[in-house]
C-alpha cells in the first residue's frame, strides 16, 4: 500500500517545492548553452526630495527585460495611502506586490486607529517585510508623504535597511541622479524650484543610463493636496518619419486615361528574294 | 505537522529546524524518487533545504510567538504569556474535521492577524488546494486509531 501523507499541514505563502528541479533544470539548460528566461526589471531611476511645503517623488518610465525594453512607458510612482506614495526600482513584480500589500495593511489599520496612516508605519511594515525574505525580494523602495508631523522620506534597500534624509535616489541611474542633487539641493526649496530639480536628476538618469529611459513622472505630495503628474516631460519623444507612402488629407483623387501611341514601323532591312529560273 | 490535542510540549519542541533523514520518503508521488522533476537522490539533495527561506519560512510564525510571548513576560510577568497562551489552545481546538480548511477565526482574531495580510493570504490558498487528505487516513490518524 503506498504511504499517505497525513500529516500535510495545510500552509499559504511561498512554496518552495520547484526549488530543487529549477536548479537542476538550469545547470542542464547551461550545459546546452541557453540559458532560463530572467524578471522584468525596472532599471530605473527614482528620487525623492524634501521641500518647503511637503515632498516631490519622480521616476522614469522604462521598463527592461534583459537587454529589450519591456515596457515604454510603466508607472513606477505607486500608490501606499492618500497621503503616501512610494517610488519602486528592482524586480517590477516585487516592487508591485510589496506596496500592494502595505497599502492593504495600512488601510486596515487606519481603519482600525481611525487616523490618517503615517509615513513611518509604512516605512517600518516595509522593513519588516524585506528583512523576513532576506533581500530574495528585489525592490528598492523610495517612500514618501506627508502627516501629522510633516513631510518625510525614507528610501528602503531590498535587504530591509532604511534611510531618512531629506533627499534620495535609488535604482541603476541613481548615481547620476545623485549628482545632481548634491549639486543643487537646498534646504526649504520653493515648490517650483524643486520640481525643477528633480525634474533635471531624473533626465541625468534617462540620458546617462540605459536602464532608464522615456518620460519623466512627478508626484507632488502636499498637507492635503497630490498631484499626480503622469507624464511631466516627454525627455525622450519617438522619432518622427521623414517620408510617407500615404496620400495628405484633402488630396483631390482622380481616374486617369492612358493612351497608346502607334509608331509606325520601319523595315531597316529587307531580304531580296532571288529569282528563281526554271530549267526546263 | 498538525498541531496535536494532546500536546504538552511548549513552544520550543514545535520547531523544525531540520529536514527530515535521507532515504526514507522520497518525494515523489508512490513513495519513489521523482527523477524528472528532483533528479537523482543523493543524500545531500535530501538533508540540505531546497533553499535557504524554507527553514526560516516553515518557523515564522512559532519563533515570532515566541518573541512576542518572552517579551511579554520581561513586561508584564509570567501570567500575562500564560493566559495568552491558554487562549490560543482554547481558540485552536475549534476546528472542523481534519481534512476540511477551517476559518481560525478566533486564532486570528487573537494573533491580530485579521487585520493584516500577507503573502500567505494572497498566494497558495489552503481554501484553494487541488489536493485533499484522505478522509478516512485523517479522521483515523487523528484519533489515534492508525
Amino acid at each position: 500500500m503506498a504511504t499517505l501523507t497525513v500529516n500535510r499541514a495545510a500552509l499559504g505563502g511561498f512554496s518552495f517545492e520547484n526549488c530543487k528541479r529549477n536548479a537542476l533544470l538550469e545547470g542542464e539548460a547551461n550545459k546546452v548553452g541557453c540559458s532560463l528566461p530572467s524578471a522584468r526589471k525596472t532599471g530605473t531611476t527614482i528620487c525623492g526630495v524634501v521641500f518647503k511645503d511637503g515632498v516631490i517623488l519622480g521616476a522614469d518610465t522604462r521598463a527592461t527585460e534583459g537587454m529589450v525594453v519591456a515596457d515604454k512607458n510603466c508607472s513606477k510612482i505607486h500608490y501606499i495611502s492618500p497621503n503616501i506614495y512610494c517610488c519602486g526600482a528592482g524586480t517590477a513584480a516585487d516592487t508591485e506586490m510589496t506596496t500592494q500589500i502595505i497599502s492593504s495593511n495600512l488601510e486596515l489599520h487606519s481603519l482600525s486607529t481611525g487616523r490618517l496612516p503615517r509615513v513611518a508605519t509604512a516605512n517600518r511594515m516595509l522593513k519588516q517585510m524585506l528583512f523576513r525574505y532576506q533581500g530574495y525580494i528585489g525592490a528598492a523602495l523610495v517612500l514618501g508623504g506627508v502627516d501629522c508631523n510633516g513631510p518625510h522620506l525614507y528610501s528602503i534597500y531590498p535587504h530591509g535597511s532604511t534611510d531618512k534624509l531629506p533627499y534620495v535616489t535609488m535604482g541603476s541611474g541613481s548615481l547620476a541622479a545623485m549628482a545632481v542633487f548634491e549639486d543643487r539641493y537646498k534646504p526649504d526649496m520653493e515648490e517650483e524650484a524643486a520640481k525643477q530639480l528633480v525634474r533635471d536628476a531624473i533626465a541625468a538618469g534617462i540620458f546617462n543610463d540605459l536602464g532608464s529611459g522615456s518620460n519623466i513622472d512627478l508626484c507632488v505630495i502636499t498637507k492635503g493636496k497630490v498631484d499626480y503628474l503622469r507624464p511631466h516631460d516627454e525627455a525622450n519623444k519617438k522619432g518622427v518619419r521623414t517620408g510617407d507612402y500615404k496620400y495628405k488629407r484633402g488630396t483631390t483623387g482622380y481616374s486617369l486615361l492612358i493612351t497608346h501611341r502607334r509608331h509606325d514601323v520601319f523595315i531597316s532591312s529587307m531580304e531580296m528574294m532571288s529569282e528563281v529560273t526554271c530549267v526546263l | 505537522m498538525l498541531l496535536n490535542l494532546l500536546d504538552t510540549r511548549g513552544l520550543r519542541s514545535q520547531l523544525k529546524d531540520s529536514v527530515p533523514v535521507a532515504g526514507l520518503c522520497p518525494h515523489g508521488a508512490y513513495g519513489v524518487q521523482d527523477s524528472l522533476r528532483s533528479g537523482f537522490s543523493s543524500v545531500k539533495n535530501e538533508l540540505l533545504p531546497s533553499h535557504s527561506l524554507e527553514l526560516s519560512e516553515k518557523n515564522f510564525q512559532l519563533n515570532k510567538d515566541k518573541m512576542n510571548f518572552s517579551t511579554l513576560r520581561n513586561i508584564q510577568g509570567l501570567h500575562a504569556p500564560l493566559k495568552l497562551q491558554m487562549e490560543y489552545r482554547a481558540a485552536r481546538q475549534i476546528q472542523r474535521l481534519p481534512f476540511l480548511q477551517s476559518s481560525n477565526l478566533a486564532l486570528d482574531t487573537l494573533r491580530g492577524s485579521d487585520e493584516a495580510i500577507g503573502f500567505d493570504d494572497i498566494l497558495n490558498d489552503p481554501a484553494q488546494s487541488e489536493m485533499m487528505g484522505e478522509p478516512h487516513m485523517m479522521v483515523e490518524y487523528k484519533l489515534g486509531m492508525l
